[in-house]
């Protein structure tokens, strides 16, 4: 019976070899999804993921798992759609039950200058072919009977965007999946093994060092999540980041009652129901950059005080957990991916501050393109890291700043 | 994690009264090249360890100061007003 489960490991373990094709600094929902998409569509099989600590520690599993594409620009909104697209395949082709719930999304607007952006982010959705409309209060109730509709409230609600396809995902299954898929293409995951430097010669990143011993790679890929400057500082690549903590909670579990996502971003707050009835609550990022990963008590209090402007009748329940995780701003509130112009064989999947989690398939998949066949997917094309200096940032920030 | 920063002025207050302006880094000069403008306008060091920031305080002297913090624990080792002679650092903006 014992040997059984030990058949069906999800991943196995694995000595540190000296070489390898492709070296993916960050074993996190991204860096899994490039080495996957690598293995199955390219066939590099070569492939090991180093992650500092176990899989799922940092951003992949700290984040509130919610899967949209209504961004606002077109080029957002066309990548996170392919993202969606390929989430919603992701179940069947990795044989995992990642229990994707497209209960549906909706940004709510309290202000006229709100409800403007929202106007904006329908049109453009529409355009590109995503299901996102405005609805209004009655519609609102609706969809969700027990969210304060009234005037009571300071800001009360007066439009919603509403994106039917957008919804939550288990975020550890998503993990444990596509590492179970790698690990049977004989890609290899090395958890506790931490990147400590970098050897660079003559343009190239020769060999990652680790406290397992130095490896190494044809190519190397910095997909890490709250520690992407360090990783960028070893092989002497600046970045335009900074890193500050985001903060969530998770209430007692009750009846269902929530069937969808709810994001306010005037309220700087959003809410989700788990299927295993938590509420789950998230706040926008703290206000001071750090590499702390502890909660505090003000962001408990403006989330609780923000969820019960919009739901006044959870006052009695009592919070489980409150945690938070650190995320790699950028100037543009756009994602940071490809190959960076200091070195011939160094790319970066980074910058993914608080929106990182949805787009993984996609950062995975057209990375792993670029990386087999050296040319730029033009889906990925505008997020090069080359972009600050051409000044061509791609404004995400009222679609991502708080809605995540 | 929330902390305090001893502002030179009001002493020992909450992270809550300030606003956070960044880290330190010193402005170019008038008819600097490009490069020098992106690496101020983009390029972050983005220290994880002991790190110089602006930081504003907004609900005391409201006075532009500086702070050595260590960015993995949060403590602030110093916090000072920048010196007068450094006429181009006046904040950042």
């Amino acid at each position: 019976m014992r040997q059984l489960f030990r058949n069906d490991r999800m991943w196995r373990a694995h000595e540190l070899k000296g070489a390898y094709d492709v070296v993916i600094i960050g074993a996190g929902v991204h860096g899994l999804a490039t080495a996957y998409y690598l293995g199955r569509r390219y066939g590099v099989r070569k492939i090991a993921l180093l992650d500092k600590g176990y899989l799922g520690y940092g951003a992949s599993g700290r984040n509130t798992a919610i899967l949209r594409s209504n961004y606002r620009t077109p080029e957002g909104v066309r990548f996170y759609n392919a993202s969606l697209k390929l989430y919603e395949e992701l179940s069947a082709e990795l044989g995992w039950n990642l229990l994707f719930s497209q209960c549906g999304h909706l940004t709510l607007g309290h202000t006229d200058t709100a409800v403007a952006g929202l106007r904006v982010r329908a049109e453009t959705n529409q355009l590109l072919g995503v299901d996102s409309r405005i609805i209004y209060p009655a519609e609102i109730q609706k969809l969700v009977p027990h969210i304060d509709c009234s005037d009571r409230p300071r800001y009360p609600i007066m439009a919603a965007l509403y994106h039917p396809p957008g919804g939550i995902i288990r975020h550890d299954a998503v993990v444990w999946g596509l590492a179970r898929a790698c690990d049977r293409m004989g890609i290899e995951i090395h958890p506790l093994t931490e990147a400590t430097g970098i050897r660079v010669a003559r343009r190239r990143a020769e060999a990652v060092m680790t406290n397992r011993g130095a490896v190494a790679a044809g190519t190397v890929v910095n997909a890490t999540a709250g520690w992407a400057s360090t990783i960028c500082q070893m092989a002497g690549v600046s970045m335009p980041i900074v890193t500050h903590p985001l903060q969530a909670c998770v209430t007692e579990p009750l009846k269902p009652f929530l069937d969808a996502v709810i994001v306010s971003a005037s309220l700087h707050v959003y809410v989700n129901q788990t299927g295993r009835g938590e509420l789950v609550i998230g706040s926008e990022i703290d206000p001071y950059q750090s590499y702390s990963m502890k909660g505090t008590l003000p962001t408990l209090e403006q989330m609780a005080s923000s969820a019960l402007e919009l739901f006044p009748q959870l006052h009695n329940i009592r919070v489980l957990r409150q945690w938070a995780g650190i995320c790699d701003m950028t100037p543009d509130f756009a994602p940071i991916i490809g190959r960076c112009e200091e070195l011939d064989n160094f790319h970066v999947d980074v910058g993914w501050g608080t929106y990182g989690f949805k787009a993984a398939p996609a950062a995975g998949r057209y990375l792993a393109e670029w990386i087999a066949t050296g040319k730029v997917p033009d889906i990925i094309a505008a997020f090069s890291p080359e972009r600050f200096r051409r000044r061509r940032l791609v404004g995400e920030k009222a679609a991502a700043a708080v809605s995540h | 994690m929330s902390f305090r920063i001893p502002c030179p002025q009001c002493g020992e207050r909450s992270v809550y009264e300030f606003r956070f302006g960044g880290e330190y880094s010193k402005r170019p000069q008038p008819g600097a090249d490009e490069d020098e403008w992106y690496q101020y306008n983009f390029v972050r060091r983005n220290e994880m360890g002991s790190q110089t920031e602006w930081w504003y305080h907004r609900l005391g002297c409201r006075q532009w100061l500086r702070a050595v913090r260590e960015t993995r624990t949060n403590k602030v080792i110093r916090a000072y007003f920048p010196d007068e002679t450094e006429q181009t650092d006046r904040g950042p903006g």
